[in-house]
């Protein structure tokens, strides 16, 4: 009996180490898959903008598809860019008086809320809007597509679905979404002459003349470029969840959900990028 | 009296004597570890409706969708109109497609675009060379083949599953195909539509004398159109003759289809 329990022990012992052991393979199977799979998406997503660059070129361009998408994307969401617009520069304007107050530097507010808008707070927000609106629109439009067979449908057609859908959509955000910002940042000043006007009186005139004595040609570029590149990320991201969804209705909602944080999370690293190189410079 | 074996030599000098448009050998097609089509070889020929039966998920659809190049398969080879479909390239394949009409199962009608414009954009594409008037004309004629000369400017959401896909029908014959890949043309249809729209592939087969393959697993639309039947099982040929071989057939798995 006394002989048993060591050997009993030592079992217990070994079944234990053979426990663990499938543990961790089995953890490093899982790891080694979810590794696998992320690889694979991030060369799709590749794969993806090498095509789409690559048809952008090509000599079929699909022109009045672009111009549909042009007027989609750009006329479309006017009403919330002027709106989001107004609301930047007032805000701005009300939560930055009382401070210059304090320091008797009342007469800076219009040209510190046009720097802030042109330089930073127009473009990201902006972005960060058409995101929501455009990116979540391609995502599920797309994704919809896909879905109900329609864009295999095309492919069929000898109509290339990359040319016809991606690559107008993607140009067309990359087109609309800076003229939708440089319009935002407009409408933030006049937003900022309004609520400038809250508690003063100040002329429309000496307020935008203020306002633009502070910008420097610097201030635009920048802002301008960046504008070019938070489209295209949009339209990309977009396009890409949406081609790519599933089968079934529920990836219709995953690709939109997915192309609006996605996409919100790029325009965010595309501006620490842009602003890391404009500072350098 | 000809016994069976005799009518079975009849039917294949028959077969042979026509022209195959379709020739599919060992085909064979896997999504991860899972095999959707193990071995299946088939032949479609000229003018004729061949109706490819089978259970769902026994991989019918994914083998018309090879057929036109839109699933890469992992082996054997696809012959349509003397082209080899795993050799063709991009250009190659838009221009066999130009050949090839595809009903799918959803319809796929593009719901941003009316009626007229959902016809328009594959003649757009294929018939270059046609004027908008030829084009007009063209779809007029193609609408009242499928008996919905007023449904040209209504958008896709208006029209209702039955009128959805002949509207899909009258898309992909626009073009003059020489073949017809049917996948489930009556699924989701009430048995009238459904009798209406196998009515219509075989209007369709006359009229623009295409040969036809439909995916189904509609047996009333196999009675309807079907001039040879093809049974898929487990990602192989399980069975291959005329309708009335299946109908008389003692298998237990073709018996649950026909009972």
């Amino acid at each position: 009996m006394k002989e048993s329990i060591p050997a009993i022990k030592k079992a217990h012992n070994l079944h234990k180490a053979r426990e663990w052991t499938i543990k961790i393979s089995e953890k490093t199977i899982t790891k080694t898959e979810e590794a696998g799979n992320f690889l694979t998406d991030f060369a799709d997503a590749v794969l993806f903008i090498v095509r789409t660059a690559k048809e952008t070129f090509s000599r079929e361009f699909e022109f009045k598809e672009f111009l549909r998408q042009c007027f989609q994307i750009g006329y479309k969401t006017l009403p919330l860019i002027s709106v989001t617009g107004l609301i930047m520069g007032l805000v701005l304007t009300i939560q930055s008086r009382p401070s210059l107050a304090k320091f008797g530097a009342d007469a800076m507010l219009p040209g510190m809320v046009a720097v802030s808008l042109i330089r930073e707070m127009g473009p990201v927000i902006t972005a960060l809007i058409c995101a929501g609106k455009i990116g979540s629109g391609m995502g599920a439009e797309l994704g919809s597509m896909k879905v109900t067979e329609q864009i295999e449908a095309m492919e069929v057609s000898s109509t290339n679905p990359m040319r016809f859908l991606v690559v107008t959509r993607v140009l067309a955000a990359t087109l609309m979404i800076p003229i939708l910002i440089l319009y935002a940042d407009a409408l933030g000043i006049m937003g900022s002459w309004a609520g400038a006007n809250i508690k003063g009186d100040v002329s429309f005139t000496l307020f935008f003349a203020q306002a633009f004595s502070h910008i420097d040609f610097i201030d635009f570029l920048p802002a301008v470029i960046k504008s070019f590149f938070f489209g295209a990320v949009i339209g990309l991201v977009g396009c890409y969840k949406g081609y790519n969804a599933g089968r079934g209705t529920e990836s219709v909602g995953i690709a939109a959900n997915s192309a609006v944080v996605l996409g919100s999370l790029l325009v965010l690293i595309v501006d620490v990028i842009a602003v890391q190189i404009t500072d350098m410079l | 009296m000809i016994n069976d074996s005799q009518i079975d030599t009849i039917d294949t000098v028959a077969k042979k004597s026509k022209e195959q448009v379709i020739e599919i050998n060992n085909l064979k097609i896997s999504f991860g570890k899972q095999a959707v089509l193990k071995d299946v070889s088939l032949q479609l020929f000229n003018g004729e409706n061949l109706v490819v039966l089978g259970k769902s998920g026994s991989g019918k659809s994914v083998l018309i969708k090879c057929i036109v190049g839109l699933l890469n398969f992992d082996g054997g080879s696809i012959n349509v109109l003397g082209e080899n479909v795993s050799d063709l390239k991009r250009e190659g394949l838009g221009e066999l497609r130009k050949k090839i009409g595809f009903l799918f199962q959803s319809g796929a009608l593009y719901d941003s675009m009316t009626v007229k414009q959902n016809l328009e954009f594959p003649l757009r594409r294929i018939r270059k060379n046609l004027t908008q008037q030829e084009m007009d004309e063209k779809i007029k004629e193609v609408l009242e083949n499928v008996g919905l000369s007023d449904a040209l400017n209504k958008m896709p959401s208006q029209l209702s599953g039955g009128m959805r896909k002949r509207i899909s029908l009258a898309r992909t014959i626009v073009v003059d195909p020489l073949i017809m890949l049917y996948d489930e043309p009556t699924t989701g249809l009430d048995p009238v539509t459904s009798d209406e729209i196998s009515l219509l592939i075989n209007e369709v087969q006359k009229k623009y004398k295409t040969s036809s393959i439909i995916i189904t697993h509609d047996i009333e639309c196999a009675r309807n159109t079907a001039d040879r039947v093809i049974m898929l099982q487990d990602g192989e040929v399980y069975l291959e003759g005329s309708l009335k071989e299946f109908e008389k057939s003692d298998d237990v798995l073709i018996k649950s289809f026909f009972k």
